[in-house]
């Protein structure tokens, strides 16, 4: 009874670790979606450069004998502020041409960028898998619980709720969260009311793909290994979660990876772990068809 | 004016190698622990961003000016309309083109016509795939799913029924359609952009599917000594079956553009068009949207379906390595390179990205990484594609004598 | 005179919100009946609840073609429109890309059948189907003065000849109710003119009934039989241009209207 009982933690609390990944990489999906209305399918390339530059500045540092914790926070830093300039400069490269353009043509842009990306970090480094170096410190008071939850595991929960909390308030108190929160509603109101939306649009992307490399650095770390396609699985599940929880919204985005990262943990360790990924784009497909809206999404009225 | 324009290269130049940095300027050698730096490469970065951001920004400055980016001679441009209408060139050319590719195999060696038959089964299957994506301008990024049901159709029944090469090739080519109705049925209602992403998530769960029915399918290991296509059941050695298999992959994609240019301007193609223009419109005039999407759906499975058949058959082995999400993404970039609904440029699009890479050894390794590019710089400079759409000619009742007969005119 | 098209007691909602509530209207047979309101009056959910783009929450649409009466509630808008019922859009829906006959051939598509297998094998009675197709299309666009431009693109159609256009391609489809929804929006008093002139021949020729919604008053008042006046998702008032002239309320929600702007 008390091993079912610690079984069933253990899976729970794997699945939220994994659930709140999901819900870091997927609120770039939704924050982008829900002001330009597209799937930047890029967008798991940046958590994938973000995880791998994490790894490369750490290398360096280990190399030059830095302590852990520095190379754990200026690994985690420069992954950040590098992915954020990649989701700015692909966004002025290959989705600001586009303004305006039939919707599927800054969609298949996106496509083309995903692919590019991918064999960029090919090319400037490798197409094999690398070892990530253990970063994260070992806490001594997890030994209670070491069965259920490992440093990684809590580590990646306090971390994403941390920053899904600061998220949340900035979106819903700083001046640059209302604008674009009104850019989301009605793009043309807001310039009309002065507000400049390649700016929002920006610093959209600047956001989500700092989520991004958050959520990579932490999976990274986790997993103990990275390679360049990554991103291409995990923007896929992110996505799925994205739209489980209703595109466009915030809270949405947050909920459905943790649900779908919920989902992911109970079937495979209760069922069979060949079907995961099978699952979740299972989900993916079942969502779009039934429920576009997802759980907390709202119907939209199509315009005439 | 010139100034700033250098001015602003620099900046991009210097945005891009502090950028790329990271990526492109270290590389760790974990043997001997030690850090390459390669500022080298970072230098090279600078430079290229620099070229092509003046490119860029020069790109961006006639179009605002309403130029055309590569401005051509009057000559040149006049020629090129002319030439299509001189009746050498639209009867010569083709004809040209196609003796030449009759007798390739018969001068060329078995590796040369290994790579035009792969080119060959691009054609077709970009073909195919510019149905749905260019006349109906409908996005599927899971096309490889249905080469994939083809191929395997053929794999499984011949290994478990011995089944041979034309008996599976409809076979194949209805499994593919069964699939497609499977798929199409509930997805087609949807929103263009969600139907790409069910579209990649359908595919991504028929590789998976593959990969974990291992008792059926072989799993990553896939199945192989797929037998040749025969020939009344004659002996052939590997260049006579080569050969044989280049002139069916060539008559394939023959069948292929003319059931394609038939149905392009046909009623249903009329319909499709008029689909990817605007779907609101489109379905206010009276046509049943989702059968519409349907049957090129479904035209544009079952051309998958045969491509795998013959896929199959031509490299005697499968696994699902050969049907990734890269191959849809690599199909979709030569229907959207050669241009959307156009024969001829998705025709020449297909040949180019196969064959380039083949023939440039220096190509090759950025050839994904310009399969990515040309979708994103096609989509902004370019959308029409190489070749723009070519439209047909109709024959208006003012052309015949006999308008005032045609009593339907007055109903 | 028999009814075409009757709406009776039609309404629909967006949530909570009433863009269209009870509104009945009918259309007789060789009328021109005129839909007026201030913007926002809910006039475009009318129109679209009526032509099928939205399902009506409430009422029912009847159209009566020969002696058949079909109710159009839930149908789609491609079996309205085989059913005999054509639009065209406020802000133009053209096919931009296809040719101007193409267009017109589009608006054919549910009065012809070849199929996929017809495409491809081309036999005889496709192909004069197909050609059937284009001499109807060409005598539409004669009808509305465009033969001349037949092989043009339709974007690169002058504003008012894209009007014109929509038109032609929705008389394709061999409709007995013509929808219009402010066909005259942008267009200069001598294209009104010209526009009003085509809707009667239309109307004229082709033996159906026109329901329009439209802003120019001039337009309105001079060329309709009987006119509807929506507010706030209402009909507030019904009659001939005349009574509606001096309808104390009409003139109340118009006056109302431009005090606010």
């Amino acid at each position: 009874m008390i091993d079912e009982l610690l079984y069933f933690l253990e899976l729970f609390f794997g699945g939220l670790t994994r659930g709140s990944i999901y819900a870091l990489i997927a609120l770039g999906y939704t924050l982008v979606y829900g002001i330009i209305e597209l799937i930047n399918f890029a967008h798991g390339e940046i958590y994938m450069i973000g995880a791998f530059t994490a790894l490369i500045v750490a290398g360096v540092l280990g190399m030059y004998g830095f302590p852990a914790v520095a190379i754990l926070i200026i690994a985690s830093l420069v992954a950040i502020i590098w992915a954020a300039a990649y989701g700015f400069t692909v966004e002025k490269v290959a989705y600001k041409p586009l303004r305006g353009a039939p919707r599927l043509s800054p969609l298949i842009s996106a496509i083309g960028m995903s692919i590019f990306l991918q064999n960029y970090v090919i090319l400037a480094q490798t197409s094999d898998f690398v070892p990530f170096p253990r970063l994260l410190p070992d806490l001594p008071f997890l030994e209670y619980i070491g069965y259920i939850m490992g440093v990684s595991d809590f580590i990646i929960l306090v971390t994403s709720t941390i920053t899904m909390v600061g998220l949340t308030l900035f979106i819903r108190y700083s001046r640059m969260g209302k604008a674009m929160r009104a850019t989301a509603q009605n793009r043309t109101m807001a310039l009309l009311l002065g507000i400049d939306a390649n700016r929002v649009i920006s610093v959209t992307f600047i956001i989500g793909s700092g989520l991004a490399a958050i959520g990579g650095v932490l999976i990274a770390s986790h997993m103990g290994q990275v390679n360049f396609a990554i991103g291409f699985l995990a923007g896929l599940k992110a996505f799925t979660a994205a739209v489980l929880g209703g595109i466009g919204s915030v809270p949405g985005a947050m909920v459905g990876g943790i649900v779908l990262g919920l989902c992911e943990s109970f079937t495979t360790g209760y069922f069979s772990g060949d079907y995961e990924d099978v699952l979740a784009f299972a989900m993916l497909v079942l969502i779009l068809i039934f429920r576009p809206d997802g759980i907390l999404g709202k119907a939209k009225v199509q315009k005439v | 004016m010139f100034k700033q324009r250098l001015l602003k290269a620099a900046l991009a130049s210097v945005w891009f190698m502090v950028l790329t940095f990271p990526l492109m300027g270290i590389q760790l050698n974990r043997v001997d622990n030690v850090v390459n730096w390669r500022f080298d490469r970072t230098a090279m970065m600078g430079v290229g961003i620099f070229v092509l951001a003046m490119l860029w920004n020069w790109c961006f400055e006639r179009r605002a000016l309403g130029l055309p980016i590569i401005k051509l001679p009057d000559k040149v441009i006049n020629t090129a309309y002319c030439l299509p209408a001189r009746p050498l060139f639209r009867r010569g050319l083709p004809a040209a083109i196609l003796l030449g590719m009759l007798l390739m195999p018969l001068v060329s060696s078995i590796y040369q016509t290994n790579i035009m038959i792969s080119a060959l089964l691009y054609v077709m299957l970009a073909l195919g795939l510019n149905i749905v994506v260019g006349l109906a301008g409908q996005l599927v990024l899971g096309y490889a799913a249905f080469y994939a049901v083809g191929a395997y159709t053929y794999g499984i029944l011949y290994e478990y029924f011995g089944l041979t090469f034309w008996v599976c090739l409809p076979l194949g080519g209805l499994a593919a359609v069964l699939a497609g109705l499977l798929l199409g049925l509930p997805v087609l209602g949807l929103r263009g952009d969600y139907l790409a992403i069910v579209t990649l998530g359908f595919g991504e769960i028929v590789r998976l599917l593959l990969l974990s029915q291992a008792d059926i399918t072989g799993g990553p290991a896939g199945i192989s000594n797929i037998p040749r296509p025969g020939f009344f059941g004659m002996e052939m050695s590997l260049d006579q079956v080569t050969t044989y298999i280049y002139y069916l992959v060539l008559g394939a994609v023959l069948l292929t553009i003319m059931v394609i240019s038939r149905l392009k301007n046909s009623r249903v193609g009329l319909a499709l068009q008029a689909l990817r223009e605007d779907e609101i419109a489109c379905e206010a005039m009276g046509v049943n949207t989702t059968r519409v999407k349907l049957s090129a759906f479904v035209l544009c499975s079952c051309w998958a379906g045969f491509a795998g058949v013959i896929f199959a058959a031509k490299t005697t082995y499968i696994n699902p390595a050969s049907f990734t999400f890269m191959e849809s993404a690599m199909i979709l970039s030569m229907v959207v390179l050669g241009g959307m609904g156009s024969i001829t440029g998705v025709v020449i699009a297909a040949m180019l990205l196969i064959l380039a890479p083949e023939y440039l050894r220096a190509f090759s390794e950025y050839r994904m990484l310009l399969f990515g590019a040309i979708m994103v710089l096609m989509m902004i400079f370019r959308p029409q594609g190489i070749v723009s759409s070519e439209r047909r000619q109709y024959r208006i009742p003012s052309d015949r004598q006999n308008v005032t007969d045609n009593k339907e005119l007055s109903a | 005179m028999n009814p075409v098209l009757e709406v009776r007691g039609l309404s629909r909602f967006f949530g909570g919100l009433k863009a269209v509530s009870d509104v009945s209207l009918t259309v007789h047979e060789h009328e021109i009946v005129a839909l007026i309101g201030p913007n926002g009056a809910g006039k475009t959910t009318f129109f679209n609840c009526v032509t099928g783009i939205y399902t009506p929450s409430t009422g029912d649409v009847l159209l009566h073609t020969g002696d058949k009466t079909t109710r159009l509630n839930g149908k789609k808008p491609h079996q309205i429109t085989a059913l005999g019922m054509a639009r065209t859009f406020q802000n133009i829906r053209l096919f931009p890309g296809m040719t101007v006959l193409e267009n017109v051939m589009l608006g054919r598509h549910c009065r012809t059948k070849a199929g996929v297998l017809g495409a491809l094998l081309r036999n005889a009675a496709t192909r004069h189907e197909e050609q059937n197709t284009i001499d109807r299309a060409y005598e539409l666009l004669r009808s509305v003065n465009l033969h001349n431009a037949y092989a043009s693109t339709a974007k690169n159609l002058p504003y008012g000849a894209q009007r014109r256009l929509e038109i032609a391609r929705a008389l394709a489809t061999d409709p007995s109710v013509l929808l219009l929804d402010e066909p005259a929006a942008g267009m200069n008093p001598f294209e009104t003119r010209e526009l009003e002139n085509l809707v009667k021949d239309i109307r004229k020729k082709y033996n159906l009934c026109v329901l329009l919604i439209e802003h120019d008053m001039n337009m309105v008042m001079s060329m309709s039989d009987r006119i509807y006046v929506m507010e706030h998702g209402s009909c507030i008032a019904e009659g001939t241009p005349e009574q509606i002239r001096h309808n104390p309320k009409v003139i109340k929600a118009y006056l109302g209207e431009e005090s606010d702007a």
